[in-house]
């Protein structure tokens, strides 16, 4: 664990918590635009966790602690990964700790546990929301965890650290067959498990077709909040993914405020641009049938698969 | 052209070809798989091209061009034709086999592919035949197509995936078959999709429709 993995890990903590709603609301601001409405402003969603954090809290009579303690759960994974996974500085705040494996299992442990609050409340919707949850998750996993390994194989190691430290040091790695084939992979998978468009509408409260939103339609006031600002934190998260993985440039590699100022600037920015390029494409494409979900994300682990396979069997030198 | 350089495009070329098999798999509409068939042709030109251009053989090139006409042009032109004379309602596939266990038995296609053809990139391990099973993985999933879709015109585009994919170990493996050879392999998939394009719209002619599961019936 070095000094500059802890000040990394501390800035990026703080730039997703501070920056996930302003992504979301930007991206709801440029839906609007596009489909002709004014749009609420890129500040709405922090308006919004404001008035929610000053309500009281309130719990459905016969839930347990699961449904009390999720929010907390769901935003605590979500912060140790997003100070473990290398966005701002090419050194990770849990050294070692932020290991491909242990990073996708935080992140579905927060699917998971959300799901479990889901079936807590006992309602016809949160058991609804929470298999289809489980079900897309199931599904999720196998191609996240392939399209990264795909990516550690010609780096030796399935630690993020390691293998955005190699991307940088060898840009020519990010333009063989195999990372462009993970890229697609991920982004599929980003799409999904963020609940996006195509595979989940954000901002739908029809019951036939919700996922995310039938899981939290019983928490109300500061939980209710914990829970939005989680799953906007899981959006610039997997984007950062996204972004660090296949494009590592500006990322820095040592304690320096210029480059540690021009990393965390270069980070917004590559999130920024692919949230509008998720907002754009979602204005062009209409929610897909759950029935054909499966068909979109075996897609995902087989373009995944390929990875793997080409960079195993392509590249090699002989 | 640099070593570097040089295994780079072979391997974008590899890629490309991988991706636009299992896309094919992956559509529905076979507009826009005729029009993934156009990109894979391509692909194809582009790999024989870069292994022309390392070889400094100028037969190559002929054939690379010759290969990009064929494949991506005239044979894509032929299927788009059969299928505005099809009509609306053969424009889906239809496969026997949904689409997502289609997709992961592509997977498992694409690595029995790469298991049995390491012996072969043994024999003489180059960046070329490093490549070769990436064309092996392409004749298998070609193979599939061929036998769960139902459609005549499907089938016809499994059967090219095919030979793109036999295309594809062919030159990566000699590096350059003779041009006469390639010639005779190029016209004698011309005449076969003429051939196909020609009983199609007989049996649609005849029977309404092409699909081949009706023709196992007895008809006066």
């Amino acid at each position: 664990m070095s000094a500059l993995g802890i000040v990394g890990g501390v800035l990026q903590a703080a730039l997703v918590v501070a920056g996930s709603p302003l992504l979301v609301g930007w991206m709801r601001q440029i839906r609007a635009r596009l489909e002709g409405r004014v749009g609420a402003g890129v500040v709405q969603p922090w308006r919004d966790l404001r008035k929610l954090f000053r309500k009281e809290a309130i719990a459905p009579a016969g839930t347990s602690e699961v449904f009390r303690f999720t929010p907390l759960v769901l935003v605590g994974s979500t912060l140790v990964v997003a100070a473990a996974i290398p966005f701002v500085t090419d050194a990770s705040a849990l050294g070692p700790g932020a290991d491909l494996f242990a990073v996708v299992a935080l992140l579905a442990m927060g699917t998971a546990t959300l799901a479990l609050a889901g079936l807590d409340t006992g309602t016809a919707f949160g058991g609804m929301g929470a298999s289809r949850a489980t079900t897309i998750i199931a599904l999720v996993e196998p191609s996240l965890l392939m399209a990264i390994f795909a990516l550690s194989v010609p780096v030796g190691s399935t630690n993020l650290a390691s293998i955005v430290h190699s991307a940088l040091r060898n840009p020519a790695q990010v333009l063989s067959p195999a990372s462009l084939l993970a890229a697609v992979a991920l982004l599929m998978v980003t799409v999904a498990e963020t609940g996006r468009l195509p595979v989940d509408n954000p901002s739908t409260h029809l019951e036939l077709t919700m996922i995310h939103e039938a899981m939290v339609l019983e928490y109300s006031g500061p939980d209710l909040a914990l829970v939005e600002l989680s799953a906007s934190m899981r959006l610039s998260v997997f984007l950062g993914l996204l972004a660090s993985l296949f494009a590592p440039w500006g990322i820095a590699t040592s304690l320096d405020p210029v480059p540690l100022g021009v990393g965390v600037v270069v980070f917004a920015a590559k999130v920024l641009v692919l949230g509008t390029a998720v907002a754009v494409g979602e204005v062009f494409v209409a929610k897909l049938r759950l029935f054909r979900v499966p068909e979109l994300l075996a897609g995902s682990f087989l373009l995944g698969l390929l990875a793997v396979a080409a960079s195993f069997f392509l590249s090699r030198q002989p | 052209m640099s070593e570097a350089l040089y295994v780079q495009l072979l391997d974008l070329a590899g890629g490309a070809l991988l991706l636009t098999a299992v896309v094919i798999l992956w559509r529905r509409k076979l507009t826009a798989i005729v029009r993934v068939f156009a990109v894979q042709g391509f692909a194809l030109s582009l790999l024989v091209a870069v292994l022309a251009a390392h070889e400094n053989d100028p037969t190559l090139g002929g054939i690379a061009v010759g290969l990009l006409v064929l494949r991506a042009g005239v044979l894509p032109w032929l299927l788009r034709r059969a299928l505005a004379a099809a009509g609306e309602e053969q424009h889906e596939t239809r496969p026997l086999v949904n689409v997502a266990a289609s997709l992961l038995a592509a997977a498992v296609l694409v690595l029995i592919a790469y298991a049995v053809s390491q012996p072969l990139v043994e024999l003489f391990p180059s960046a070329a035949s490093t490549a070769i099973p990436v064309g092996m993985a392409v004749v298998l999933i070609g193979f599939f197509a061929l036998v769960t879709r139902r459609h005549a015109l499907s089938q016809l585009v499994g059967f090219l995936l095919m030979d793109n994919g036999i295309t594809a170990v062919g030159f990566l493996a000699t590096t350059g078959v003779a041009f006469v050879v390639e010639l005779g392999i190029s016209l004698d998939v011309l005449m076969a999709v003429l051939v196909l394009y020609v009983l199609a719209s007989r049996m649609r002619e005849a029977f309404g429709t092409t699909d081949l599961d009706d023709l196992r019936e007895l008809h006066d």
